[in-house]
């Protein structure tokens, strides 16, 4: 069965439904990237998943294996994390805050959790610094190293690599890749159609034309060839031509 | 000088407001830092204006001891308040300022309408000073000031790794389980409490400086959730403990001696980290 399922959900504020008619699946090891213009409801949908807000209509079904809090969640940074006076080792540890229910202190394992975390993301050395000296990459591994520690079977990110230069976006990317091969589920929100195409299993597509399915019939469907088409005029403008199924060559 | 400290140290008011004065202190700079951070310290302005209000109605009633009145009103409103701000679809910071300038209104209408006293300007003043009162406790006053400081704190250890979690990042936390929502209310609670036993110290009007200036001292000093924490309780216990003493020999009025000190190891810590980098 499937890890999450969503069967005929709109989202949106109040009554103001944002996106409705959204059906997918989420199975354990997919890659699914959420991609779409500005305020189509991307971020909408992803804090319905995570239950911060109700769903409007429709239902969201959680696997068997699945449990309540099982879910890793990397935000957006808010303003007020900018300028927050926390070490690194303290805002990892916090992940692990979900699992302990009434008890007031972490335990041995939920520490070695954490420190096991830092390392896989590879922020040990950095344990003991302040969150707000940290450079922009730094950040999202730390708060991607907490998520981790909420969670090891899916991950939901939204937009982990806004604000990061190329070559940390590139490095994030794969990040995000090699914890999906080690088989955590991975849902993204994504501005980077370049990136989603080259990295997810499955996108789902939101806006006017909604799109759900694997990567390959994504780039086939109308949908796809026009956002790939548009994306590619804003980087290069004066350049129309499209050539369908371009994915090997990495516009960005 | 010493000679002059031992001997006022023998009045049992004296100690008594040493006592009360660094509980108070110690309490109140430990929620400084989340409130600072989650842009909550308006609503512990406007508490302590709801406070000086309820005040009024007790000391117009005559209650014997009126913080059994100012106490539950003032956890009412806080609990009130934070469901106000959360709402979007009424204008938070309005209700609050809204709440808050009503209550100070209508608490001083009241004291001068209904007031016995031959001292009207006297008890508004030391209520939005706390010129006096913490010179004039009584045994019974500093015993509820004891349990409810030990109450505070004992929250506040048990909950510190779920409040963090929350200051840094709800929605994270709500995403993995931590209920949000009570840990909030809780803060707010707290927060009033601090904010009934601080107007003790230093009346209605300074709380906020008494909440507010020893962790924004700290965080320019460390980097370290854990240590702005301490170091805050620190600064505030040196901070209460000298501003009274100060205020014992020079016949300063104890409350805004105290902020006054805050105030000036701030301006310090800020030059000197500013330098630094």
């Amino acid at each position: 069965m499937a890890l999450l399922t969503v069967k005929d959900l709109s989202v949106g504020f109040s009554s103001h439904v944002i996106v409705k008619g959204l059906n997918f699946s989420v199975n354990a090891g997919d890659y699914l990237c959420v991609v779409g213009e500005n305020g189509s409801g991307k971020t909408t949908l992803m804090k319905t998943l995570l239950k911060l807000q109700e769903p409007i209509s429709g239902q969201i079904i959680k696997g068997d294996s699945l449990k309540e809090n099982e879910i890793g969640y990397l935000p957006q940074q808010t303003v007020v994390q900018k300028d927050f006076p926390a070490s690194v080792y303290e805002i990892v540890l916090s992940g692990c805050q979900g699992a302990g229910g009434f008890r007031p202190f972490y335990n041995r394992e939920e520490k070695k959790l954490a420190r096991d975390n830092m390392e896989r993301m590879g922020i040990l050395s950095l344990s003991g610094r302040c969150y707000r000296e940290l450079s922009g990459g730094q950040q999202q591994r730390v708060l991607l190293a907490r998520a981790l520690c909420a969670t090891k079977k899916i991950l939901l990110l939204d937009e982990p690599v806004s604000g990061l230069d190329p070559v940390v976006t590139s490095r994030m990317y794969s990040l995000i890749s090699e914890l999906n091969k080690e088989g955590i589920s991975i849902i993204m929100i994504s501005h980077d159609i370049s990136s989603a195409v080259k990295y997810a299993s499955h996108i789902l597509h939101i806006g006017d034309r909604i799109f759900f399915g694997t990567k390959d019939q994504y780039l086939e469907s109308n949908a796809g060839k026009f956002f790939l088409l548009q994306q590619r005029k804003a980087v290069y403008p004066g350049d129309v031509h499209f050539a369908p199924g371009s994915k090997g060559e990495e516009s960005i | 000088m010493i000679e002059k400290l031992i001997f006022y140290f023998q009045y049992p008011f004296v100690r008594y407001a040493i006592i009360v004065g660094v509980l108070i202190a110690l309490c109140s700079s430990l929620l400084g830092v989340t409130l600072v951070l989650k842009r909550f310290s308006f609503i512990g302005d406007g508490l302590s204006h709801v406070a000086f209000g309820a005040i009024a109605v007790a000391s117009v009633l005559k209650l014997s001891n009126n913080m059994l009145l100012v106490l539950p009103v003032t956890v009412i409103c806080a609990v009130l308040l934070l469901r106000t701000g959360q709402n979007a679809e009424i204008k938070g910071d309005a209700v609050i300022a809204m709440i808050s300038v009503g209550a100070m209104a209508f608490g001083y209408l009241i004291m001068n309408v209904f007031s016995t006293s031959s001292n009207l300007s006297g008890d508004v003043c030391s209520t939005l000073f706390g010129s006096t009162s913490i010179l004039t406790l009584t045994r019974e006053e500093v015993i509820l000031c004891l349990v409810l400081s030990a109450v505070v704190i004992t929250m506040f250890i048990l909950f510190y790794n779920k409040i963090f979690a929350v200051t840094f990042d709800e929605n994270f936390a709500k995403a993995s389980g931590t209920d949000a929502e009570r840990i909030n209310l809780l803060i707010a609670v707290i927060t009033a409490v601090i904010i009934v036993l601080a107007m003790n110290l230093v009346g209605s009007l300074l709380i906020s400086a008494l909440i507010i200036f020893p962790s924004l001292t700290a965080m320019r000093l460390s980097g370290s959730f854990k240590m702005v924490t301490l170091i805050s309780a620190l600064l505030s216990v040196v901070c209460a403990f000298l501003g009274i003493l100060i205020s014992i020999l020079a016949g300063t009025p104890v409350g805004s001696t105290i902020v006054a000190l805050e105030a000036l190891v701030f301006g310090i810590c800020y030059g000197v980290s500013r330098i630094r980098s």
